[in-house]
């Protein structure tokens, strides 16, 4: 049985918007939306041409082409040279990789009493279920620490590359604050509301997988990654004015400090206890149990730390070069 | 135990906690701090040094609860302990030296994050030089290449930014070669420890199963560290990054860093490999080729440099390739003279580089050689100490320099195949040596006319104004004399060392 209906009521009921907006007859996000068409760009011949130009006049001018023989061998030669080089590590590479013992293979020399000993006595001696994280912060926690540290000083140097420090003059930071939004859109509602929705979820399951690193898959590192995600989301949603609040140069400073020398002194203790034979006081606790297996837990939170302020302190270096 | 024998761990651990601490403090303070640290640890060096003098034999140190397959170590031996107490004294000279040009040439706010870098830099190279495990080596060798770059662009020019990409990129090339190589290892082995390695490698080379894969991964290793060493013909980055950085960069960039990786491949080729499986292997007559030609390719390119910083640069490359050229002689009385020439070579490089500072300082900043002209009268200490160094690595008697090359003359005597070709390249050498450094020091002591000083404005540097980098010459002077005048202990120390280094 059909029922039928007049034509204006039909209009307003969702089945028919969403024809619509099927067909691309009507567009929902009209007039909702801060709309900004993208120009194309658009360069002329003229333009072109003098760029080239330059750019050969400049490299002329620095390397002195036409009376530098060395150099235009050299580059004759590099490119034959570096296609030759990439062939032999190809060959060379490829060669080492066909002889070496069949990828899992029971009788492989990788399977010998380190990886039984992980295995078998892993849960009784660090307290860690998962047993990759008793390695790799309680076997062999002193390379993490290296680990840790070569993030700090990544981020280090991309601060000396890209940090603006505050000058007078064309490229102060007021000026670069105003133009930060050129090339985006301001106030985009859909990833405004998306962010709402997904950034509290993402920054509770990154928590999550920082502080469980110890009863299941997870960590520091991968935790710390989908925290700094989370940030980098809310910030592209918000603006830096929001986000300015609650991180800034100096909470980097002091969370990045805080997380590395609380790792350096908890670790410091239980090497040189471990080296001097002295017996440790840090409880393992029950296996499974949130506070257990010893420091495994607050490493787990620095590195976590460490990781989060590193990519979210690379992504507001690359966009504006300042907190 | 010894209290002294936790001190590398302490030396690590505490130069790994100031990189974090200076990111709080400001500029002075972290400069401070810094100072300190690097003295606080040469001393700790020093005693560790004495304490395994007297005990005769190394000694391994537990990182942790596990012993070590399982867990880290350190491993500590009469070689590390002289190694670990002269980067420390260098890298605190360098440091003094350059402090003003610092000053100058880096901005207000980045001071800090400068001695960052210098302290991880010292942490990782103390690593190096301790751990007896090849991933904790491959882990501080990150910390050590990303702090490096950090040294050349914190002096923001487009020289430097165009060096440090140069440099970054040869680099983790040599990186990633050292890691193909260390996979390549575990993959055959099963092991990470460098002495649990040579006891499953010397079972492999004696079964022949696994040759193939072990020859390529020694290869990886020795051309990946000597890409990141610059052994000729992988120096392309060289000039650029020693000729245009901040001068106690410059020092500690040739003398340290690039000394931390030749030191790492001898602990390769002793400890993990076996020196005697290296011999057998066609690898060490490779190093040995390029050792030789990078010895004169070097120098020849310093002749032609034209300024005074590119030139000391380009004669690193003809030392780097003096002391591969004794890895290459495959015996221990080559690879002796090799680790004395990394001490001696370190002395007298760091030094070169800090007087040369002192000698532009006195010339309008130009490091062209025309404006050097009389600089030694206008800057006396500087002139002084231009002179020690082009001494010591021309290798006049009384310095440094002369022992390490009568040290490699007498390890090539009476060697089968390779005597003539070493003693050649090192006349040739060390006459390119003397063309290059006696020209500036002449140059350096020819007396500027009046007029021409007078329209150029050079200024009268005296030792009041920088006192800093004037007890830094004279440090570098001293301790290059003291190579030169009583290294038979010096020598007689490494000796032992690497009697107890495989």
């Amino acid at each position: 049985m059909s029922r039928k209906i007049p034509e204006q009521q039909y209009e307003k009921t969702i089945s028919y918007r969403f024809r619509q907006w099927l067909d691309g007859t009507k567009d929902p996000f009209l007039g909702t939306v801060e709309m900004k068409p993208q120009k194309e760009f658009h360069e002329d011949d003229t333009a072109v041409e003098k760029r080239k130009e330059e750019k050969k006049e400049i490299f002329a001018r620095v390397f002195d082409t036409e009376h530098n023989a060395e150099l235009r061998i050299f580059r004759k030669l590099y490119r034959l040279f570096s296609v030759l080089f990439c062939i032999g590590l190809v060959f060379v590479l490829l060669t080492g990789v066909s002889h070496l013992p069949p990828f899992g293979n029971a009788d492989n020399p990788v399977n010998n009493e380190v990886p039984q000993r992980y295995i078998e006595n892993g849960l009784q001696e660090t307290g860690a279920v998962n047993i990759v994280t008793g390695m790799i912060l309680d076997y062999r926690a002193f390379d993490t620490l290296g680990e840790s540290h070569v993030l700090f000083v990544a981020t280090c140097t991309v601060l000396i590359l890209l940090r603006i420090d505050k000058k007078k003059g064309r490229n102060s930071i007021e000026e670069r604050e105003a133009n930060d939004r050129i090339y985006e859109p301001k106030n985009d509602i859909i990833l405004q509301t998306v962010a709402k929705l997904l950034v509290p979820p993402i920054m509770i399951f990154g928590i999550y997988v920082i502080l469980c690193g110890h009863l299941g898959p997870g960590g520091g590192f991968s935790g710390g990654a989908v925290i700094g995600a989370g940030l980098i989301l809310y910030l592209n949603a918000f603006g830096f004015a929001k986000t300015e609040q609650f991180f800034t140069a100096k909470t980097y400073k002091w969370m990045s400090f805080g997380a590395l020398a609380c790792y350096a002194l908890a670790k410091s203790y239980s090497f040189y206890t471990g080296a001097n034979d002295i017996h440790s006081i840090i409880p393992l606790g029950t296996p499974g149990a949130i506070l257990s297996s010893g420091l495994i837990l607050l490493l787990n939170i620095c590195v976590g730390i460490v990781v989060a302020g590193t990519m979210y302190t690379f992504y507001v270096m690359f966009r504006k070069g300042g907190y | 135990m010894a209290f002294v024998q936790n001190f590398p761990f302490f030396c690590i651990i505490l130069t790994l906690f100031s990189g974090p601490l200076s990111s709080i403090l400001s500029g002075k303070a972290a400069r401070r701090l810094n100072l300190m640290v690097i003295t606080l640890v040469g001393a700790m060096n020093t005693a560790v040094l004495a304490f395994v003098l007297k005990n005769g034999t190394y000694y391994v140190y537990k990182m942790g609860h596990f012993p070590a397959p399982w867990g880290n170590e350190i491993r500590v031996g009469v070689l590390e302990a002289v190694m670990a107490v002269f980067f420390c004294l260098i890298m605190l000279l360098s440091m003094l030296g350059g402090m003003r040009e610092r000053e100058q040439e880096i901005e207000e706010s980045k001071q800090n994050l400068y001695y960052i870098m210098v302290n991880l830099l010292l942490s990782s190279l103390l690593a190096l030089v301790y751990t007896n495990d090849l991933f904790t080596a491959y882990v501080f060798v990150e910390i050590n290449t990303i702090s490096a770059c950090g040294l050349i662009m914190i002096k923001q020019n487009g020289r430097t930014i165009v060096a440090a990409t140069r440099y970054m990129i040869m680099s983790l090339l040599g990186s990633g070669m050292l890691l193909l190589g260390i996979c390549f290892l575990y993959g055959i082995t099963g092991q990470l420890l460098m002495s649990n390695i040579q006891e499953s490698v010397s079972k492999i080379h004696l079964s022949g199963v696994y040759d193939t894969p072990l020859i390529v991964a020694l290869g990886l290793m020795s051309v990946g560290l000597a890409v990141k060493s610059a052994l000729f013909p992988f120096h392309g980055w060289l000039p650029d990054a020693y000729g245009y950085s901040t001068v106690s960069s410059a020092a500690i960039l040739s003398s340290l860093v690039s000394k931390g990786y030749i030191f790492l491949l001898l602990k390769i080729f002793y400890r993990v490999v076996g020196f005697g499986i290296v011999r057998e292997s066609k690898v060490i007559h490779v190093l040995f080729v390029f050792g030789i030609l990078g010895m004169i390719i070097g120098s020849v390119d310093a002749i032609r440099a034209n300024s005074i910083r590119r030139m000391i640069a380009y004669s690193s490359v003809a030392q780097i390739g003096y002391i591969y050229m004794g890895f290459g002689l495959g015996t221990t009385a080559g690879v002796l003279a090799s680790v004395f020439h990394i001490i001696s070579h370190a002395a007298a490089k760091s030094l070169l580089f800090v007087s040369a500072s002192g000698i532009t300082d006195a010339s309008g900043d130009s490091t062209d050689f025309f404006d050097l002209t009389g600089a030694g009268y206008r800057n006396k200490v500087a002139g002084v100490a231009f002179t020690a160094g082009a001494l010591s690595m021309v290798g006049f008697p009384m310095f440094s320099g002369f022992i390490s090359k009568i040290m490699f003359a007498q390890a090539a005597v009476g060697h089968a195949h390779k005597m003539l070709p070493t003693l050649i390249a090192l006349a040739i050498s060390t006459i390119l040596n003397t063309v290059y450094f006696l020209k500036t020091v002449i140059r350096i002591y020819t007396p500027a006319r009046r007029e021409e000083a007078k329209e150029k404005q050079y200024q009268t540097i005296t030792m009041r104004q920088q006192p800093a980098k004037a007890a830094a010459l004279i440090c570098f002077i001293i301790l290059n004399l003291i190579l030169g005048l009583f290294s038979q202990p010096i020598v007689n120390w490494l000796e032992q060392g690497l009697r107890m280094f495989a």
